[in-house]
C-alpha cells in the first residue's frame, strides 16, 4: 500500500506541532521518522494513523482518501511504545481481539481466529505462550504479542511509535534486526518514530528527518549521513564538529589562516566534519591545527577535543589508539570528507533559513559541497 | 550495613523504614479493642443460648424476613450504585466542565451528612404525598414506605463508595489502551465492555463489596423511609434495636451474629474473586 501525505498541517491550540508536510511512501517500505522530541514525528505517525485528525491537508491510502475515514476503518496496525495490551485477555485472546470485534458478517469463525492467532504467536516466535497474561511476559515478550495484535487485522500499512523505546539496549538490538526480518517476510509498508538514529539507520530503507514539525530531508540512510542537506541534519544524524568559516579565494579561512580545503562561493559560512573523517598532518601549510584539551577513550579510537582559534571554538577528532598525535599538546588536522553550509543556517536557525518550505524536502542547497577522493 | 557479627537471635533487624515494632503492636491493640473484642462478645453471648435456642430464633420468620429484607436490599443497592457509580466517576475522570469540582464534592455528601437527616428528606420526597412519590403514586408505584423505598436510601449512603474507588483506576487507565482498541477496529462499544469494563473489574468489586457491607449495615436513613411493616420491610438491624427494647438480649445478638455470619461470607466470596482476579490483571 502506498502511502501519500499532502501538504498535512496540525496545530494543538494556537501551538503548530506540524507545518504543510508531505511525503511519499512506497509500497512496501520500510520508512524511519526520526527527530528529537518536539519534532512533530508522532504527531505525523498518529495522523496517518487517524488517532489525530489534521488541521489541513489530506492523508492518502494509495487512492484511497484515508483523511475521510475513522481510525476504526482505516485497517492500520499500530504499535505503542508501552505496548497498550489488554491485561485482562490472554496473549492469543489479544492477538485475535481484532478479528474478533469485526461486524459479524465479517468476522472470522472463533476456531478460525484462534487458528490465526496461533499462526501469528508463531511468527513472532512466541509458540507456547498463548495462554499467558501480558503480565507474565517480559518487556520484549510483550511488544512482540503487540505486533502480531496489529498484524492480525492484515493492516495496510504498520506503524511504530517508538517500539523499541521502553526496552533495554540487548532485547532492543535483537527485536530491531527481527522486526526487519518480520517486515522483509511480510512484505507490509511500515512506518516507525523513533528518536535513536542509530536504529533509523540500521533499520529503514529511507529516513525522514524531522525537526520542529518540518520535515528536514528524506533519504536512504547513506544519503542522509554522507550528504546532510541541512545543518540540523549533520548534527542530529551521527557526530559532529563544526567551526565558523569564511570562503574567499576559492577556498576556506579560520580567521586568517587557509584551512586547504576548497570551495566555492564567498561570505560566512559553517564549515562541518566528522571525527573520525580526518587525517592528522604532520606539517601545517594549510590545515586546521589546534591545541588538545581533553583525551578519551573511544571503543576503537581515541577521542581529541580540541581548541582552535585561541580557545575560541572547539571541535573533536579521533585518532588512532597508537597515534603519536594523542600525546602531543599541539596537533594539525584536515578533514577527508566535510560539508560547508551557509552562516546563517547555523544553529538552532537552521529551520528558520528556509523561507518557504518546499513540501517534499524543506531543504537549502548547501552553498558548497566537496568531498576530497 | 556494617558488617556485625550476629551473635545467634536478634529481635530488631536494622531497617531503613523503623517502627514496625511500634506500628504493628499499635494496629493490634487498636483492631482488638475496637473491633474484635465487641465482635467476639457477640460470639460469647450467642454461644451461651445453645445451639437448639439459637436455631430457634435464626429460624424465626420474623429473623428469616428482615434478614432477607436487609440482605436483599443491600444487594440490589449495590447493583445500582455499581452502574451509576462507575458512569459518575467516568463523567468526572474524562470530561473537563464547568462545574465539574462541585459534583466531585456533591458525591461525598452521602458521606456527611446524618443518615437520619437523607432518611427524612428521601421520605418527604417520596411518600405518596411528596412531589416525586406522589407521581409515582398516580402510577400506581408505591416507593416509600416499601422495599424500593428502602433501596433509594441504601442506594444514596452507598453512592460515594463504588466511585470513590473506581475513580483512582480510571484515572490511571492508560488511554493508549483505547487507541489500540480502536486501531484494532473495535467501535465505542466494544471497547468499553470488551476493554474498559474489565480492566475496572477489580475495582467496581471492591467498591460493590464497600456499598453492600455498608447497606446491610444501614439503620439510621432506612428506618425512616422504610415504614417498618414486620415481614415486609423490617430490616434485620431495626429487628435487633425491636429485641434489645423488649430486654431480648439473647435473640439481638443471635440475629446480630448471624448477620455477621452472613456479612463474613459473604464478603470471604467477593475478596475471593478479587484475589483471582488481580492475579490475571496485576501489574500489566
Amino acid at each position: 500500500m502506498e502511502l501519500s501525505i499532502r501538504n498535512v498541517r496540525k496545530d494543538f491550540g494556537a501551538t503548530p506541532a506540524l507545518h504543510e508536510v508531505s511525503l511519499d511512501i512506497r509500497s512496501g517500505e520500510l520508512i524511519a521518522l526520526l527527530g528529537p522530541s518536539g519534532s512533530g514525528k508522532t504527531t505525523l505517525l498518529r495522523l496517518i494513523a487517524g488517532l489525530e485528525a489534521p488541521s489541513a491537508g489530506t492523508v492518502f491510502f494509495g487512492e484511497d482518501d484515508a483523511s475521510r475515514r475513522s481510525v476504526q476503518e482505516r485497517q492500520v496496525g499500530f504499535v505503542f511504545q508501552h505496548y497498550a495490551l489488554f491485561r485482562h485477555m490472554t496473549v492469543l485472546e489479544n492477538i485475535g481481539f481484532g478479528l474478533s470485534v469485526r461486524p459479524r458478517a465479517q468476522r472470522p469463525a472463533r476456531a478460525e481466529i484462534r487458528r490465526r492467532a496461533e499462526e501469528l504467536l508463531d511468527l513472532v516466535q512466541l509458540s507456547g505462550l498463548g495462554q499467558r497474561y501480558p503480565a507474565q511476559l517480559s518487556g520484549g515478550q510483550r511488544q512482540r504479542v503487540a505486533l502480531a495484535r496489529a498484524l492480525a487485522i492484515e493492516p495496510r500499512v504498520l506503524l511504530l511509535d517508538e517500539p523499541f523505546g521502553a526496552l533495554d539496549a540487548q532485547v532492543r538490538k535483537d527485536l530491531r534486526r527481527w522486526l526487519r526480518e518480520i517486515h522483509d517476510r511480510t512484505g507490509h509498508t511500515t512506518v516507525f518514530v523513533t528518536h535513536d538514529q542509530e536504529e533509523a539507520l540500521e533499520l529503514a530503507d529511507r529516513v525522514v528527518v524531522m525537526s520542529q514539525g518540518r520535515i528536514e530531508q528524506v533519504g536512504t540512510p547513506d544519503e542522509v549521513y554522507d550528504r546532510p542537506a541541512v545543518p540540523f541534519v549533520h548534527r542530529f544524524i551521527g557526530e559532529s564538529s563544526q567551526v565558523p568559516v569564511r570562503i574567499a579565494d576559492g577556498q576556506l579561512w579560520l580567521d586568517d589562516r587557509a584551512l586547504g580545503l576548497p570551495a566555492s562561493g564567498s561570505g560566512e559560512a559553517v564549515l562541518f566534519f566528522r571525527p573520525h573523517q580526518v587525517e592528522v598532518l604532520s606539517g601545517c601549510g594549510g590545515c586546521l591545527a589546534g591545541t588538545v584539551t581533553g583525551s578519551r577513550r573511544l571503543a576503537g579510537t581515541r577521542r581529541l577535543e580540541l581548541e582552535l582559534g585561541g580557545g575560541r571554538h572547539r571541535v573533536e577528532i579521533d585518532v588512532p589508539i597508537e597515534h603519536p598525535a594523542a600525546t602531543r599538546s599541539q596537533i594539525s588536522f584536515r578533514p577527508r570528507t566535510w560539508r560547508v553550509y551557509p552562516a546563517a543556517g547555523d544553529g538552532s536557525a537552521a529551520t528558520a533559513a528556509t523561507p518557504a518550505p518546499e513540501p517534499e524536502q524543506t531543504a537549502i542547497a548547501p552553498l558548497a559541497l566537496y568531498s576530497i577522493r | 550495613m556494617t558488617a556485625v557479627a550476629s551473635s545467634g537471635w536478634r529481635f530488631r533487624q536494622p531497617s531503613v523504614l523503623p517502627g514496625f515494632g511500634l506500628t504493628l503492636g499499635y494496629t493490634v491493640a487498636y483492631l482488638t479493642l475496637i473491633i474484635l473484642i465487641p465482635l467476639a462478645g457477640l460470639a460469647w453471648r450467642s454461644a451461651g443460648l445453645g445451639l437448639d435456642e439459637f436455631l430457634r430464633i435464626a429460624g424465626d420468620p420474623r429473623t428469616l424476613g428482615a434478614l432477607r429484607v436487609s440482605f436483599g436490599a443491600a444487594f440490589v443497592a449495590a447493583l445500582v450504585n455499581l452502574v451509576f457509580g462507575l458512569v459518575v466517576a467516568w463523567v468526572l475522570v474524562r470530561y473537563r466542565f464547568p462545574g465539574r469540582r462541585i459534583i466531585d464534592a456533591v458525591v461525598d455528601l452521602p458521606f456527611a451528612l446524618p443518615t437520619a437527616v437523607a432518611g427524612i428528606a428521601l421520605t418527604a420526597i417520596y411518600a405518596p404525598n411528596g412531589p416525586l412519590g406522589s407521581w409515582f403514586a398516580g402510577h400506581g408505584i408505591r416507593i416509600a414506605y416499601a422495599f424500593p423505598g428502602i433501596v433509594i436510601a441504601l442506594v444514596f449512603i452507598g453512592l460515594p463508595f463504588v466511585v470513590r474507588t473506581v475513580q483512582p483506576v480510571m484515572e490511571d487507565l492508560d488511554r493508549e489502551v483505547e487507541e489500540a482498541a480502536a486501531t484494532l477496529g473495535a467501535g465505542r462499544f466494544a471497547t468499553v465492555f470488551r476493554v474498559l469494563l474489565p480492566a475496572l473489574m477489580p475495582a467496581s468489586l471492591t467498591g460493590f463489596a464497600l456499598a453492600f457491607a455498608r447497606g446491610v449495615g444501614e439503620y439510621g436513613s432506612v428506618i425512616f423511609i422504610a415504614g417498618n411493616i414486620p415481614f415486609v420491610t423490617e430490616i434485620a438491624p431495626l429487628l435487633i434495636v425491636i429485641r434489645l427494647e423488649e430486654f431480648n438480649y439473647s435473640a439481638a445478638t443471635a440475629i446480630g451474629a448471624l448477620m455477621l455470619m452472613i456479612s463474613f461470607a459473604m464478603l470471604l466470596v467477593i475478596n475471593l474473586i478479587q484475589a483471582w482476579s488481580r492475579r490475571r490483571y496485576s501489574n500489566g
